[in-house]
């Protein structure tokens, strides 16, 4: 019972959405189960908080390796939490947004969670840096077309491709790096990204398939049986 | 001297034509009439088609001032009414150049946005200038009338019909004992081994579910392959660690982890605390999972599911920290950064079929074997439709046109 209920669960709801692509009757039933979801995801930031909380004070508690980092977390927590829940800094009341300049919450995200946030997104590019530099070692045959289709890109966005190559004559303009660049993009590449996507959408067929049928039920917490 | 006075009267004339200039300016817009732009014309109103019955589309000829004439058309306003004489309401904003507009509302009455089906509408569109309107002919009566089936979306419904043959069939073909050839994975092959590098190396195993919601096919996938490495950690008495973005994900992967210790007979090794709750904020998660994998240096990591800016953060420090690194994803714009960084990846459809590969169940292994099929299916309607185009023989490629 414990397995059949959310199996006949997703059944129907699968059902119900599927059908409501081709049955236009269906469609406001299947947005309606969209929001069902939405209300359910609301509920489990409840568990998300809650699990927060637990690990990190068994880990202070027991003074487990690298326990101070979960202090930190959970100051960083409390503090949140605190100045969201009593709106601290902002406009008092029910109707007070939580959000609204000047306060505690908005200024700590707007001066602390964003600039963080921005830093572990810039180390992305010394990221993709090393990561080329990995990928574009000529070992092999693959490599080396990576590598030459990675040059012709690289100097086709920048006003040294059409430096050096913008002598040449308009009827073989094919072969200037920029046009080379664009073509690259739009040709092999784009080739490539759609075949991937076609399969996507196949295997996002098949598995929504064996969802639907109660095939596979890993997703209700235990195996196949 | 004479140089600065030549300069000054200059000045002197010039400013006095200026100021003439404006006062005749002046004088002309006291005395200019205001023309109204060209209207809107041919103005059709008809029921979307395919649709509950909550819509109209609407399609009309540019006024002669829209990039012509006078052009000065700032904008069109779609008006509807419940009778030809009015009262007309503004429904929609629309750009200059725009010839086509759709009037769609919602069923239920007491949303400001309600529709009515089967209900007689009047519409007309105004052109809009700076300082004039222009009307165009009201036109209905129009009414929406729900259709029971989109016609619209057959193709889509031969292909859904087709690969339900082809996946049925398949199943029964398994089940009577047929040999179906599943072409290897290397990503699913290696995860056996990368546990067993972890048990010898005596550290843990990371498993990231990436950022997808438990509503992502690709994070349900990475399910079932995350049952598979917690049943083969638990019979290796290795440690995993599970950080999680969603809370819900979170959920499902404590009982899926729980559930693949007790079937592998030790369910006294399970430890609730491995599966937990970083945060639902990108970066900070990204910042959570790296310090893991820099403190701990786990042996090996996954990364299966829904990634985006992060896979490459992840899977370079994971490089750095000189783990095994197994991904997988359906993110096409992030395959890349997984196949430069990691040693196994799973491209795109892969991830679905690990699932199946790994129970190596007659009745997965039947979607399998349909999905392969359906790819052969897709490749000779691409050569045919390739060859087709070339030719001008239109019609082979509308039978793919797919409506709203």
């Amino acid at each position: 019972m414990k397995k059949q209920i959310p199996i006949l669960i997703t059944a129907t709801v699968g059902t119900v959405l599927v059908l409501s692509v081709f049955f236009p009757p269906a469609k406001m039933l299947g947005e309606d189960f969209s929001l069902f979801f939405d209300i359910i995801a609301v509920f489990a930031f409840f568990l998300g908080g809650g699990n927060l909380v637990r690990v990190h004070f068994i880990k202070v508690y027991r003074r487990k390796s690298d326990w101070v980092y979960s202090v930190v977390t959970l100051v960083g927590f409390t503090m949140m939490l605190a100045s969201g829940l009593f709106k601290l800094g902002g406009p008092p009341g029910i109707s007070g947004s939580v959000t609204a300049d000047g306060s505690y919450l908005n200024t700590m995200f707007i001066h602390i969670i964003a600039p963080l946030s921005s830093t572990m997104y810039a180390l992305l590019a010394f990221f993709v840096a090393s990561a080329s530099y990995r990928a574009f070692r000529a070992k092999n045959r693959e490599a080396t077309i990576l590598l030459i289709a990675a040059f012709v890109i690289l100097l086709g966005r920048t006003p040294l491709g059409m430096m050096a190559t913008g002598w040449v004559w308009e009827s073989l303009s094919i072969f200037q790096i920029p046009n080379l660049a664009v073509w690259v993009m739009n040709v092999p590449n784009l080739a490539g990204q759609r075949s991937i996507l076609i399969g996507v959408g196949l295997g996002v067929v098949a598995m929504s398939l064996r969802l639907i049928l109660g095939m596979d039920r890993t997703y209700l917490g235990g195996d196949n049986d | 001297m004479k140089i600065k006075i030549i300069a000054l009267m200059a000045m002197l004339l010039l400013l006095a034509s200026v100021g003439w200039g404006q006062e005749e300016a002046a004088i002309d817009s006291t005395v200019q009439e205001v023309i109204p732009p060209g209207p809107p014309l041919n103005l059709k109103a008809f029921d979307k088609p395919y649709d509950n019955g909550h819509a109209i589309d609407l399609t009309w000829d540019l006024s002669v001032d829209d990039g012509a004439g006078r052009n000065n058309i700032i904008e069109y306003r779609l008006m509807r009414a419940d009778s030809p004489e009015g009262p007309f309401v503004e429904r929609k904003k629309l750009e200059m150049g725009k010839t086509e507009a759709e009037d769609k509302g919602v069923k239920e009455p007491d949303d400001p946005n309600y529709f009515p089906r089967e209900h007689d509408f009047y519409y007309k569109v105004v052109a809009v200038t700076a300082d004039a309107e222009a009307e165009s002919e009201v036109v209905g009566p129009v009414r929406g009338i729900g259709q029971w089936y989109n016609a619209g979306k057959n193709p889509v419904a031969v292909a859904v019909v087709l690969f339900t043959v082809f996946t049925i069939y398949f199943i029964f073909k398994a089940k009577k004992g047929a040999e179906l050839y599943i072409r290897p994975l290397a990503g699913i092959d290696a995860v056996d081994e990368a546990i067993g590098r972890a048990t010898e190396m005596g550290k843990p195993i990371l498993y990231v579910l990436g950022l997808g919601t438990a509503a992502d096919i690709a994070t349900i996938a990475s399910f079932t392959i995350l049952s598979r490495v917690a049943q083969k950690v638990a019979e290796y008495q290795t440690s995993l660690i599970v950080p999680c973005y969603d809370p819900i994900v979170m959920t499902i992967a404590q009982e899926t982890v729980k559930a693949s210790y007790y079937s592998a007979g030790r369910p006294d090794a399970y430890n609730q605390d491995s599966v937990f709750f970083v945060t639902n904020q990108q970066f900070a998660y990204v910042g959570g999972v790296n310090g893991i994998m820099l403190r701990d240096r786990p042996a090996t990591n996954f990364y299966l599911g829904k990634f985006y800016a992060e896979s490459l953060i992840m899977a370079e420090t994971g490089a750095v920290a000189g783990s095994i690194q197994i991904a997988g994803t359906d993110e096409v714009t992030q395959i890349p950064f997984f196949v430069v960084a990691c040693d196994y990846t799973l491209i795109g459809e892969e991830l679905y079929a690990a699932s199946a590969y790994l129970g190596r169940e007659p009745v997965l292994l039947g979607t399998l074997k349909a999905q392969d099929y359906a790819k052969a299916l897709v490749i000779i309607c691409c050569i045919i439709g390739f060859i087709a185009a070339s030719f001008g023989w239109t019609w082979f490629v509308e039978q793919f046109h797919v409506g709203n």
